[in-house]
C-alpha cells in the first residue's frame, strides 16, 4: 500500500507539485492500480531472465562523422526564456 | 468527389483534376467536421499540393493527402502530443517517416488528436477535447491514435499515421471500422516520434483498406541510422497482397476470448475464422497461459519508461513554463500545470516502480513476465502461421463512461498490449458490426512476417464486404 508520504516523495522525485487534496486522490487511484499489479506475485520468476527489449541488437556502432545540426537560433526559437544564445532558467536552489 | 477514396482512386482523381483540387476537397470536408479529429490543420497543405501540380512529382504518393498523429514531428507544424505542456511547440525537424512521405510526394493535411502523450484508449485525455467516433458521436473513437482513425473513417483523409505502444493504432482502427497495422518492433524508424515507452512503440499506418496499408509501409519502413533499433528487412509490402490462404495454419488463443467479451464480438471473430476455413485455411485452439499477466507487465514497463522519457518536459527549452522561485519549483509547477491527470498518474506510478526498494518487485518482475509472454508467442507462432483474436473485447464505449476509473480503461487494452511486449506485427481489420458499431479482427504474425499478415488480411477483404461499410452519422 502506498501512503500519503509515499505520494509526496514520488511527486518530489518526479518533480510534479502535488497539493494536499490531490495527494489523497492520487493515493486512492495509485493503490487500486498497484493492487492489480500485485497479481504478478503469483508467478515464479527466479530463473527467468528479464526482457528489456525484443530487438536482437546489442551494440550499434557507427563512424563518428560530423553532420549538419540545427542552428542555435532555431533551437532557441521555441522559448521566450533566453539570453545571450542560452536558455534562461531560475537559480537552482 | 467521392467521400471515401482509396489511394489508387485519389491518384486517379489527381490525374483527372489536380493535387490542389483533391487537397481542397479534403480541407473542405475537414472544415465541416463533427468529430474534432484534428488538433492542427496545415495552412501549407494547399501550397504543397500546388507545388506538386506545377513542378510535377514522380513519387508513389505524388499529391496524395495524409493525416499525421500529433506526436510525430512535422517541421513547421505544432506538435502538441495532445498536451498543454507542448502548447505552441513547433518542431524544427521532420521525423524519419515524414521525410519519407515528403520524398514520396505526400501532402500533409494536418496533425490529429490523441490521448495526451499517447496514454489512453479513448482520446479523452487530450487537452484539446475528445474526438467523437464517426459511427456514434456520443462514443469514443478508441485511442490513443483516435484522431488518426476517426478522420479516415469520416472521409477527412484517405489514410493516416498513428503510433502503437499498447494498441494505440489497432484499438481506434477497430472502434472506427478501419484498418490499422502495428508493425514489428524495428520495422519503422521511431526517429521524430515523441517517446512514451520506447521498447514497446512503433509508428503504424491506418487506412480504409489493406492495400493502402501496404502502400504506406512501402514508403515508411526500413533502416534509419537515427533509430538504432530499426532494421532494413527489404520487404516489398505490396507484393504480399495475394488473395490466397490455402494451407494457412491459424492459431486461436483462447485467452483472448476471456471474461467480459461482448457476445457479438466473439461471434464476429469466429465467423471470420470460419470464413478463412472455407477459403482453405485450417484452425486450432491454442493456449498462451501467461497472457493473463501481460496487462500488468505492460503497464509497469510502459509507465516506468514514461517516467524517464517524460523527464525532458521541464519548461526549459520549449512549451509551457510554470513559475517558481527556483529551478526545482519552476519544473515542479510546469509539470503540475502542464500535464493532465492521467499522464501525471503514469509518471508517478512509473517513478514508484523504479524507485529504491520497489524496482525488483515491480519493474524487474514485469521484465521477467515479459520474457514469459514472449515465449508464449514464440511457441504459438512456431506451430501456426498467424494467430487470430478480437482486437477489442467490446465495441466503442460512451465518452465519459470509463475516464474516472483508470483501471477499467487499462483493461480495455487486454488483447492489444501483449503484442507490444512480444514486438510482433498485428493488424486490425473490420469484421462486422454490433448495434451499428464496428468490430475488429486482430491478425498477429511472426516477427518481420508482415507479408503473411497482410496477405491474410487482404484475402479476408477480397472475400467479405465489412471494409466497405461507412459510418451513417457523417455520410
Amino acid at each position: 500500500m502506498i501512503t500519503k508520504e509515499d505520494v509526496e516523495h514520488i511527486g518530489w522525485l518526479a518533480r510534479i507539485d502535488i497539493s494536499e487534496q490531490e495527494t489523497v486522490e492520487y493515493m486512492e487511484k495509485l493503490n487500486s492500480v498497484l493492487g492489480y499489479f500485485g497479481q504478478l506475485d503469483e508467478l515464479r520468476t527466479e530463473d527467468v531472465a528479464p526482457t528489456y527489449h525484443v530487438a536482437e541488437i546489442y551494440n550499434v556502432f557507427r563512424e563518428d562523422v560530423v553532420e549538419k545540426s540545427i542552428p542555435q537560433e532555431v533551437v532557441l526559437s521555441n522559448t521566450e526564456h533566453k539570453q545571450d544564445g542560452a536558455f534562461r532558467v531560475p537559480k537552482i536552489g | 468527389m467521392a467521400k471515401w477514396m482509396s489511394v489508387a482512386q485519389v491518384k486517379e482523381k489527381i490525374k483527372e483534376s489536380s493535387a490542389e483540387e483533391v487537397t481542397a476537397h479534403y480541407l473542405e470536408t475537414i472544415g465541416k467536421s463533427k468529430i474534432n479529429g484534428y488538433i492542427t490543420v496545415s495552412d501549407k497543405a494547399l501550397e504543397q499540393a500546388k507545388r506538386i501540380d506545377s513542378e510535377g512529382h514522380n513519387g508513389p504518393l505524388a499529391g496524395v493527402p495524409i493525416a499525421i498523429k500529433d506526436n510525430i514531428s512535422v517541421a513547421g507544424l505544432p506538435n502538441s502530443c495532445g498536451s498543454k505542456i507542448l502548447e505552441r511547440y513547433v518542431p524544427p525537424f521532420n521525423a524519419h517517416v515524414i521525410e519519407k512521405l515528403l520524398e514520396a510526394g505526400a501532402v500533409i493535411l494536418g496533425k490529429t488528436n490523441m490521448d495526451e502523450f499517447a496514454m489512453g484508449s479513448s482520446t479523452e485525455t487530450s487537452y484539446y477535447g475528445p474526438t467523437a467516433n464517426p459511427w456514434d458521436l456520443e462514443r469514443v473513437p478508441g485511442g490513443s491514435s483516435g484522431g488518426s482513425a476517426a478522420v479516415v473513417a469520416a472521409g477527412e483523409a484517405p489514410f493516416s499515421l498513428g503510433s502503437d505502444t499498447g494498441g494505440s493504432v489497432r484499438c481506434p482502427a477497430a472502434f472506427c471500422g478501419v484498418v490499422g497495422l502495428k508493425p514489428t518492433y524495428g520495422a519503422v524508424s521511431r526517429h521524430g516520434v515523441v517517446a512514451y515507452a520506447n521498447s514497446l512503440e512503433q509508428i503504424g499506418p491506418i487506412a480504409n483498406n489493406v492495400t493502402d496499408i501496404a502502400v504506406l509501409m512501402d514508403v515508411i519502413a526500413g533502416y534509419d541510422h537515427r533509430d538504432s533499433t530499426s532494421i532494413d528487412c527489404e520487404t516489398e509490402y505490396q507484393k504480399a497482397l495475394v488473395d490466397n490462404v490455402k494451407g494457412l495454419k491459424i492459431g486461436v488463443p483462447k485467452e483472448f476470448f476471456g471474461e467480459g467479451i461482448h457476445p457479438d464480438v466473439e461471434k464476429a471473430v469466429w465467423n471470420a475464422i470460419h470464413k478463412f476455413e472455407s477459403l482453405g485455411a485450417t484452425w486450432e485452439e491454442v493456449s498462451m497461459p501467461n497472457i493473463k499477466y501481460a496487462l500488468a507487465s505492460y503497464y509497469i514497463i510502459a509507465m516506468s519508461e514514461a517516467s524517464s522519457n517524460l523527464a525532458r518536459f521541464d519548461g526549459t527549452r520549449y512549451g509551457f513554463r510554470g513559475s517558481g522561485e527556483n529551478w526545482h519549483m519552476m519544473v515542479s509547477k510546469t509539470r503540475a500545470e502542464g500535464f493532465g491527470t492521467e499522464v501525471k498518474r503514469r509518471i508517478l506510478l512509473g517513478t514508484y516502480a523504479l524507485s529504491a526498494g520497489y524496482h525488483d518487485k515491480y519493474y524487474l518482475k514485469a521484465l521477467k513476465v515479459r520474457t514469459l509472454v514472449k515465449q508464449d508467442f514464440d511457441s504459438a507462432l512456431s506451430k501456426f502461421d498467424v494467430l487470430m483474436a478480437p482486437t477489442m473485447p467490446n465495441p466503442a464505449f460512451k465518452i465519459g463512461e470509463k475516464i474516472e476509473d483508470p483501471l477499467s480503461l487499462y483493461l480495455s487494452d487486454i488483447n492489444t498490449c501483449p503484442i507490444n511486449l512480444a514486438g510482433v506485427p498485428s493488424i486490425s481489420v473490420p469484421c462486422g458490426l454490433t448495434d451499428g458499431l464496428p468490430i475488429g479482427l486482430q491478425i498477429i504474425g511472426r516477427p518481420f512476417d508482415e507479408p503473411t499478415v497482410l496477405r491474410v488480411a487482404y484475402t479476408f477483404e477480397q472475400n467479405t464486404d465489412y471494409h466497405t461499410k461507412r459510418p451513417p452519422e457523417v455520410a
